[in-house]
């Protein structure tokens, strides 16, 4: 009796199985556009249904942080990917040396994107701008003790610095392009006395070091600018207000090379099926309607010229920009991320 | 054979990875002078702290709900096993939230004491070691509970009884008789565990604790390095592997079979009073901490954050996380009766070598098995394209990659250790004797398998399908690299906004994850407490 109910139930498993995996396969449709993208949906959603409101196309969408190159290059020539969209350059440089992607031309790319912000062939394009700032306390923090990326390892600073972890993208991209700037030599002192500075192992995110300084850990953090922006307006955690109102921005550097600033930005796959619509969506997220979407939803600097700034961004008024080549700083991020474990700095 | 081949090959492609070679500069020398001692002592002091933890806790939960009475017993029973709906990342989550600085506690205890900053008091800091440890633990230890529990219920009191008879206290006779009996059951669960904190990375991410699974994504992600992580992942697999040897050599000349068939009512040792209570806190304990506590968080969270569109669209999702992990369930179980089975009759060292190497994906961090899974799918796919466009002169396209297939095959290779191992327990336990007593009656091996191991193994099989139910509801890192387009499951939506510390987006959904989690978890407890010989039937 028993073996006949065991039986029944893996029968009724497998048939069951076998019904839920038919049902279960979504596949591209062709006359769509297919994105693999390392951004989030609350920004990419409202781009896109834009997008498909104006032009008719479909976006077909993977959200992965991890592995969109070796998904590329194990799905090769068949990969249905047409584009990827991703934050910092290093990502986008990754994939160029990985050879996936192919340079696509637009007249209108190059009128709306700054030359540094695009690779010289097209193989890829920026959309949005960040530039990776100091948070500092308003009080605890006199105006001109810190004006630079070099003041955060100087001793004065000793036991006041948060920041997130080393290994980080963003902080690896910074560190790259301190290399950049003061050689490797240099920017491991710099990595070295900034380790030796901060107030606690690095650790949490961008928003989580503003939180610290706001409840007194440290005095200073290092973060994105966006982050100031969504912690000002989050009506759902309110108290993230206080801890935007403790802090106010610094650029550094605004008296030599500028701030560090890096891009999020779209290229096209070497195996892009619809390679027009790919190129029509990035256009489309150059486009005055789409860069608005950018600024407000996520508080990033557009790369379109002449795009109203959120009120909150243009509060803190124009910065002057590093100028150095982006693609520059990307190929010094192997070497920064080796000097984060020469200087044990996330220890 | 095949099957093990097929579910090994993803593992081979990791060390295939490993041994081609990068086009990066070689990553040894470095790592070796700077951080890989770091990483080593860090991962083995994580290991070692998650592993005595769970097997105290554990094994003596077990014992004291199998075999003691004592206020609340019948609750702790399948409460026990509630914390293991818990995604880990979740648990750390929670209790950053509350235990930071900025938190409720030492918020109250500041305001308490007149406390100013954190320079006036000392706090213990939940983002590091201790703090990973104490996260695994608590969500961990019902792995052991349930292996060690199983294990204790298949006992012949006879044995017991027997020990006490010879003049054998109750703890003597735990320590001398029923935990070495128990200990193949034990040792299975503390590696399961084990592999499952190799294998972690959401939680030693966000406590910023130095494993070496952040090692792996760090050559991985940052020096654009994949073969020197697929290498430092090989590296790990040995580990565990040797790891895995060393036990069972030290047991090799060891049979576990019940010589007698004499099961009756368990004795039930009466606990009272302060000894009762005790018994009952140490069963409380790790379910207030690891269930109750932060699924009342979680509670709170969601409430504050509902929404209506936010739950139709969270339905979907644990829609999709279900029938994945039904499926997925479903095939490993399938696969490791097989396995298990043939090893039983056919013996044979390479298959016995092919099983064990085939469940090592589950020491493997998720995302690098993922580049495993998809470097056998790719070619597999581009090499059935390129074959039908030259024979047919049409392209097939992708067959596997980036489909439900895909994921679900990942999961397979991930989770087969899991089924593997409790099935392969429970068949253990099973004296040849009835094997032989069956097929002397004219019974094949397929009408033995039927008639005799099934009903008996029952208990193992539904927890075989339950612990890959519900570790697949929590997988992450495969879901997200594997998945097919505009697909979405309750963890990586619980992680997108997790992973960004907005804690309150996420909570109904990872509230879905463990609420899924507990039917099954549920269930089967009450399948066990009934699978004991001798009850439960006929009543």
């Amino acid at each position: 009796m028993k073996t006949q109910v065991k039986k029944s139930g893996l029968l009724a498993l497998m048939t069951a199985s076998l019904i839920l995996s038919t049902g279960a396969a979504t596949t591209a449709e062709a006359a769509d556009v297919n994105l693999y993208t390392t951004r989030q949906p609350f920004l990419m959603k409202p781009l896109t249904d834009a997008f498909t409101k104006e032009t008719g196309i479909e976006v077909n969408m993977v959200y992965l942080k991890k592995g969109i190159l070796q998904r590329l290059k194990t799905e090769g020539r068949n990969s249905p990917a047409d584009l990827i969209l991703t934050a910092d350059i290093g990502n986008l440089h990754n994939h160029l040396k990985a050879g996936l992607l192919q340079p696509v031309s637009s007249t209108t790319l190059n009128k709306r994107i700054p030359a540094q912000y695009r690779h010289p062939d097209g193989l890829w394009y920026g959309l949005t701008m960040r530039a990776r700032v100091i948070y500092a306390h308003k009080d605890r923090v006199k105006p001109d003790e810190v004006t630079r990326y070099e003041d955060l390892a100087a001793p004065h600073m000793k036991g006041r610095v948060c920041i997130r972890s080393g290994k980080h993208v963003y902080n690896v991209s910074l560190l790259a392009s301190m290399i950049v700037a003061l050689g490797e030599d240099g920017a491991r002192k710099w990595a070295s006395d900034l380790h030796n500075n901060l107030a606690r192992k690095p650790q949490g995110n961008d928003r989580a070091q503003v939180k610290a300084v706001f409840e007194g850990q440290c005095d200073v953090a290092v973060g994105n600018t966006y982050y100031m922006g969504k912690m000002a307006t989050n009506e759902k955690s309110p108290e993230q207000k206080e801890w935007a109102k403790s802090v106010r921005i610094i650029f550094p550097n605004q008296q030599d090379r500028g701030t560090h600033v890096n891009i999020s930005g779209a290229a096209v796959t070497k195996s892009a099926k619809n390679k027009a619509n790919a190129l029509k969506l990035i256009e489309f997220l150059t486009s005055p309607a789409a860069q608005k979407i950018y600024a407000e939803t996520n508080f990033e600097y557009p790369i379109l010229e002449g795009v109203a700034l959120h009120p909150i961004v243009a509060s803190w008024g124009k910065f002057k920009a590093d100028k150095a080549w982006l693609s520059r700083i990307a190929e010094q991020r192997g070497a920064a991320s080796r000097l984060v474990d020469e200087v044990a700095f996330n220890k | 054979m095949a099957i093990t081949g097929v579910a090994m090959l993803p593992i081979l492609a990791v060390v295939v990875l490993a041994l081609t070679p990068s086009e990066g500069d070689d990553i040894w020398a470095h790592l070796v002078s700077t951080v890989l001692p770091d990483y080593i002592a860090t991962t083995l002091q994580l290991m070692v702290g998650v592993g005595f933890g769970t097997a105290i806790i554990g094994v003596a939960t077990a014992w004291l709900v199998t075999m003691c009475r004592f206020p609340g017993r019948r609750i702790f029973e399948w409460a026990m096993l509630l914390p293991m709906a818990m995604p880990a990342y979740v648990i750390a989550y929670v209790y950053t939230d509350i235990l930071e600085y900025a938190g409720p506690v030492q918020g109250m205890l500041r305001d308490l004491f007149g406390w100013q900053t954190g320079r006036d008091y000392w706090f213990p800091e939940i983002r590091s070691l201790g703090g990973a440890i104490t996260m695994m633990t608590l969500v961990l230890y019902p792995y052991v509970y349930l292996l060690s529990r199983a294990a204790f219920l298949g006992q012949s009191i006879g044995v017991l009884e027997a020990s006490r008879v010879l003049g054998r206290g109750p703890w003597r006779g735990f320590f001398t008789v029923a935990l070495p009996l128990a200990r193949p059951g034990i040792v299975i669960g503390v590696s399961l565990v084990l592999m499952e904190t190799l294998n972690d990375y959401g939680t030693v991410d966000f406590f910023a604790v130095n494993t070496f699974s952040l090692g792996i994504f760090d050559v991985w992600m940052n020096m654009n390095n994949v073969s020197g992580a697929a290498q430092l992942a090989t590296v790990l697999l040995l580990f565990v592997a040797a790891l895995v040897m060393s036990e069972r050599y030290a047991r090799r000349k060891q049979r576990y079979h019940n010589t007698s068939t004499k099961f009756q009512e368990l004795p039930g040792l009466r606990l009272r009073g302060k000894r009762g209570v005790l018994a009952m806190l140490v069963c409380a304990l790790p379910v207030l901490l690891g269930f109750v506590l932060p699924t009342a968080v979680l509670l709170d969270y969601a409430v504050r954050y509902y929404e209506p569109e936010l739950a139709l669209e969270i339905s979907g999702y644990a829609w999709n996380s279900i029938r994945l992990s039904l499926l997925a369930g479903g095939i490993a179980v399938l696969v490791a009766i097989v396995v298990a089975y043939s090893v039983r009759i056919r013996g044979g060292q390479a298959l016995k070598a092919f099983s064990r190497l085939a469940s090592l994906g589950y020491a493997i961090p998720g995302a690098v098995l993922a580049v495993g899974v998809m470097n056998v799918l790719g070619p597999l796919d581009n090499g059935i394209d390129a074959f039908s466009r030259e024979t047919f002169g049409i392209s097939t396209g992708l067959l596997f990659s980036g489909t439900i297939a895909a994921v679900t095959f990942g999961y397979l290779v991930r989770f087969l250790a899991l089924s593997l191992g409790t099935v392969e327990a429970g068949l253990g336990k099973i004296t040849p004797n009835m094997d032989g007593a069956a097929r002397s009656l004219g019974h094949g091996a397929f009408s033995t398998m039927r008639r005799v191991h099934m009903p008996l193994m029952r208990t193992s099989v539904l927890t075989a399908v339950m612990l890959v139910f519900v570790d697949c509801m929590k997988e992450l890192p495969m879901t997200t690299i594997l998945r097919p387009f505009n697909f979405q499951t309750l963890a990586t939506f619980v992680h997108q906004y997790a992973s960004d510390e907005q804690l309150g987006e996420a909570a109904l959904a990872a509230l879905s994850i463990v609420g899924v989690g507990i039917l099954p978890v549920v269930l089967l407890s009450y399948a066990i407490a009934r699978s004991r010989p001798g009850q439960g039937t006929g009543k």
